[in-house]
């Protein structure tokens, strides 16, 4: 009695004009209950299906990925990299500066020890003009 | 992600190797976490990554087939281990299974969507951008193929 709608279900199943609702009934006919010995050649396509749906997606994914780290990772590699040069730079400025200063500094007490030579021998033409005043004075 | 499931089993439908269709899943997967944002625009965020995980994995069989190289697959069941208890039913069962690795892609997409997962036609029209006339010829198509192979194991034994 139920094979004869089975069959026509099936006729419409193949041409693709089933509702949802007619297939879940071939589906749990050829499942679960008795199937017709004519009909058992169409079990396996629909135990088939049934199973295929049990089917599960188990790897475990982290969406926190380690890619991403990786990108960050990168990220920071550069911050630390420009700031190296940024700073780097700054510092080797520093160094030269100080180092002119000090060369000029040299230079200068060079000059100025020269300068102190030059005016104490300089302190000699006072002796002349002391002299010469005491002669001016005399006549 | 409640429908990664549906998302797996049809890349395993189209690549096979369930190796393959794991990391398949996985990178659509991320690529929808990583547009987590714009997902909210759409409205079917479903339907989205099923069209997704369709394109990239007939564009994983593309890339494979153009540099000459086969999917290779190692997830057939250990014959012997099962041996004893193996019924014929069981077995026909896993015919359907190699049959329907023999189907064109599109077929394969389309049984896939309506028997297995029991997607509506027009959802169905819509993930794979077909019309729904065209879906239902290609679902009957694929349908009396998996009849006809099946009858011909059927009648012969092993296939």
């Amino acid at each position: 009695m139920e094979s004869d709608r089975i069959e026509k279900l099936l006729e419409k199943y193949f041409e693709a004009i089933t509702t949802t609702a007619e297939e879940k009934e071939l589906k749990d006919y050829f499942t679960q209950g008795e199937v017709a010995s004519h009909l058992e050649q169409y079990a396996p396509m629909f135990t088939y299906f049934s199973a295929a749906k049990e089917e599960r997606f188990t790897r475990q994914v982290s969406l926190k990925t380690k890619r991403y780290i990786y990108q960050w990772i990168s990220v920071a590699a550069v911050a630390v990299i420009a700031f190296g040069l940024f700073f780097g730079k700054e510092y080797q400025e520093q160094k030269e500066a100080e180092y002119a200063y000090q060369e000029t500094r040299k230079a200068l007490s060079l000059l100025a020890e020269n300068l102190d030579r030059g005016t104490e021998k300089v302190a000699y033409l006072n002796e002349f003009e002391v002299a010469k005043q005491k002669i001016y004075k005399n006549n | 992600m409640p429908f990664k499931d549906k998302l797996y089993r049809l890349a395993k439908r189209l690549l096979v190797s369930s190796e393959e269709a794991e990391d398949a899943t996985q990178e659509i997967l991320m690529k929808l976490w990583t547009n987590n944002k714009a997902m909210a625009k759409y409205k079917n965020v479903e339907a989205f990554a099923m069209t997704m995980t369709k394109n990239f994995c007939l564009d994983r069989l593309k890339s494979k087939q153009s540099s000459n190289l086969k999917l290779v697959h190692s997830n057939y069941e250990d014959g012997s281990s099962s041996l004893q208890k193996q019924v014929e039913a069981r077995d026909s069962v896993n015919w359907v299974e190699r049959i329907m690795e023999e189907l064109p892609e599109q077929q394969k997409i389309v049984l896939q969507l309506r028997d297995v997962e029991e997607y509506d036609y027009d959802e169905i029209a819509e993930l794979l951008e077909m019309k729904p006339t065209a879906v239902r010829v290609t679902l009957s198509r694929a349908r009396k193929a998996v009849r006809e192979k099946l009858l011909e194991k059927h009648r012969y034994g092993i296939g």
